[in-house]
């Protein structure tokens, strides 16, 4: 019989494996919080489509109406949008889930043992699937466009891994930080609403001057949605290649601080909440 | 080799308190505007590090230094007093929060139910909700369905299965819960208070379904205030008093120990005063041991002394269960006569009772204090509590006293009075 040593501090390859025996309850968590969040509600799944496409009609109203921008020649406005809009909504609504979700399964945590990683893990599972059924709605607007897209769409699954990767990262970090420091909820409103203006949602990248590219690029988002509009419209969008480098290496600092801060402060975590 | 299935070794847990204790979490705020003014405070100070803020901080010790073995199949009851480190040691042994110091040795599987019903949301209905607390106690999926109706069959809530739990009565919660949890198929079971919930009839079945999972050879630790369950289920008792532990061994003894830990049975009670006397003390008191069990002979004792110039003194003594009603009571001149007490004279009247032929339980006695030549009576407005406790009677098997039956063992009552009387002797000093 194996034999489980509990100490004040905790064996490193050990934890990876606990992981993979509990890998069951990450389904259960998520498919408990999909159930809880459509479960009474009159629209249901359907509730999901409606922020997308209202944040893809007032884009389109601002700034292609009023504003003039322009999507480059052949593209449909609201694609344009559209494509941006879909991962910004996974990534901000899964960094908003995860940071709370410690706090809000405090009672899980304060009782039962399992790997904590499972909790935010969970929460950015289930914006996932919120994501994968808007895509169905972008698919909906591509066959009514007559804008169907071409071989570049295999490439897509690899953005939304990459997009996955660093909702993840920085939901770990934000959920230890938050935790720790309980009033950091009140920055993250914040931080979202940042990364709304920051993020080439109503216009391209392009349109960014030259000199201030690599500092646009820092934000990992920017070359995310290059990717995302790259391989859904037809490459009719240009990419500018070192900006999704850029959001590679973000992304991997942010998965590897997010995951050491974790794991520093998890087994307080009980203490704490 | 040693045989066992936990082994702790010197386990301790502390805690840090800041000079704030309501503060559990740092605020973001403060530990920037701390940051921010540090240049200025290094200036004023002239050190290079910041003062440390919690100059108050002590370390608070949940446990301390805690070491015991347990032997696979063993049924360990835990005992202490509310805060003594009972639960904190049951989170450090189910890993829900880590030890500050020593370690525990583990070989086997734990499941622990600290709370019943953890992780159960209302909005869902009573099948997800055993999919979900299952999978968060450690269930598998195939382990889950293949004992789903066993489940449902031991809560009894078949007809309301597929209704959102929310809607369930609490008793039906709890069963529902439980039976999750007591569906488990651990090596180690540790439980924590979870019979504090439900109705008798729940917790028998519990009681019940924890003897079934200790006879398959499961080991159980048991946390509860429920002495009775403790001594029905466990063999060996642990007690733990401010984080140190300080009794292991057999679950009677330890819990008699326990039970004089805290001055919560033998009733050792401050005065009181009336209009004729001022009263020292009132002690209630087996004198054959520590506790008071049924039949044992008990000692009522009354240290008073006269306020005023008292000619004939008298003294009634009634037990009351916790209810109020009188069961029994002993009347001093019923046995001897007590001589004048002039003012400020004091006397010590005391009885001694045979067998006291109470079942377990809280009970109350009440005084009353006379003058019998002036016809005056005062009743004490106190009652000073004690408590009697399980007892193996009627060759040698205890009486199931826990679902609140309290009074008199049956016994011939003098046919004359109609207060019972019971065969006690009186003195004087």
């Amino acid at each position: 019989m194996t034999e489980l040593i509990i100490e004040p501090i905790g064996r490193p390859g050990f934890y990876w494996r606990e992981l993979w025996h509990y890998r069951e309850l990450f389904y259960v968590l998520a498919w408990r919080d999909l159930l809880v969040r459509y479960q009474q509600t009159v629209i249901g799944i359907a509730w999901v489509w409606l922020r997308p496409l209202i944040t893809m009609l007032l884009f389109t109203f601002v700034f292609n109406k009023v504003a003039k921008l322009e999507a480059p020649a052949g593209i449909a406005y609201p694609l344009l949008v559209l494509s941006a809009t879909l991962p910004w909504q996974f990534f901000s609504g899964a960094l908003n889930d995860a940071s709370q979700s410690l706090i809000g399964n405090s009672q899980l945590i304060t009782k039962v043992y399992f790997p904590r990683m499972i909790v935010p893990a969970g929460s950015v599972v289930t914006c996932f699937v919120d994501f994968l059924v808007t895509l169905t709605l972008l698919a909906v607007l591509m066959t009514w466009y007559g804008f169907l897209p071409d071989w570049r769409l295999a490439i897509l699954p690899l953005f939304v891994a990459l997009n996955a990767a660093c909702a993840l990262g920085a939901g770990l970090w934000l959920a230890a930080i938050n935790v720790e420091y309980r009033d950091f909820r009140y920055v993250m409103p914040f931080i979202l609403q940042l990364s709304l203006y920051a993020s080439p949602i109503g216009f391209t990248s392009d349109l960014i001057p030259v000199g201030w590219r690599i500092l646009y690029a820092c934000n990992p988002l920017v070359g995310i949605i290059d990717g995302f509009r790259w391989s859904l419209l037809r490459g009719e969008t240009v990419i500018w290649w070192p900006s999704v480098g850029l959001s590679v290496l973000i992304t991997v600092i942010f998965c590897y601080l997010g995951i050491r801060r974790f794991r520093r402060v998890e087994d307080r975590f009980a203490d704490l909440i | 080799m040693d045989e066992f299935i936990i082994k702790a070794e010197a386990l301790s847990k502390s805690y840090r308190l800041g000079n704030q204790p309501s503060e559990r979490y740092v605020a973001l705020r403060d530990v920037i505007a701390r940051s921010a003014t540090a240049p200025w405070r290094f200036l004023a100070s002239g050190r290079a590090k910041p003062p440390v803020i919690d100059r108050n901080s002590e370390t608070f010790w949940a446990l301390k230094d805690v070491s015991f073995e347990v032997p696979p199949g063993q049924v360990v009851g835990i005992i202490g007093r509310n805060g003594a480190g009972k639960s904190t040691l049951l989170k450090i042994l189910a890993r829900i929060t880590r030890p500050s110091g020593g370690r525990a040795r583990v070989r086997g599987r734990i499941a622990s139910l600290l709370e019943v019903g953890t992780g159960f949301h209302p909005e869902l209905t009573g099948r997800q909700n055993i999919f979900l607390n299952g999978a968060i106690l450690g269930m598998s999926r195939t382990e889950i369905i293949r004992r789903f109706d066993e489940i449902v069959g031991f809560a009894g809530v078949e007809t309301f299965i597929d209704t959102p739990v929310k809607r369930y009565s609490s008793g039906m919660f709890v069963r529902l819960a439980f039976a999750v949890a007591a569906h488990l198929e651990p090596e180690i079971l540790l439980v924590d208070e979870v019979l504090a919930v439900g109705d008798a009839e729940f917790q028998k079945k519990c009681l019940a379904k924890m003897h079934e999972v200790s006879r398959s050879g499961r080991t159980i630790l048991f946390v509860s205030h429920n002495l009775a369950a403790l001594r029905h289920v466990c063999s060996r008792g642990l007690l733990i008093d401010k984080g140190s532990l300080i009794d292991d061994g057999e679950i009677n003894t330890v819990l008699d120990r326990y039970l004089t830990l805290g001055n919560n049975v033998a009733g050792a009670h401050e005065g009181f005063d009336s209009a004729m006397f001022t009263g020292h003390s009132v002690r209630v008191r087996s004198t054959r041991g520590a506790v008071i069990k049924t039949f044992d002979p008990v000692e009522i004792t009354v240290r008073l002394t006269a306020k005023t110039d008292v000619a004939d003194p008298g003294l009634y003594v009634g037990f009351l269960a916790p209810d109020g009603h009188r069961l029994a009571g002993l009347d001093f001149k019923d046995f001897l006569t007590v001589e004048p007490m002039a003012a400020g004279a004091t006397r010590e009247l005391g009885f001694r009772i045979e067998r006291l032929p109470f079942l377990a339980g809280r009970y109350q006695l009440e005084l009353h204090v006379k003058d019998m030549a002036a016809y005056r009576v005062e009743q004490i407005p106190d009652l000073f509590p004690f408590e009697i406790v399980e007892t193996p009677i009627y060759g040698g098997r205890k009486l199931d006293t826990w679902f609140g039956n309290i009074g008199l063992v049956a016994q011939p009552l003098a046919a004359e009075n109609k207060t019972p009387r019971m065969a006690a002797v009186a003195w004087i000093k």
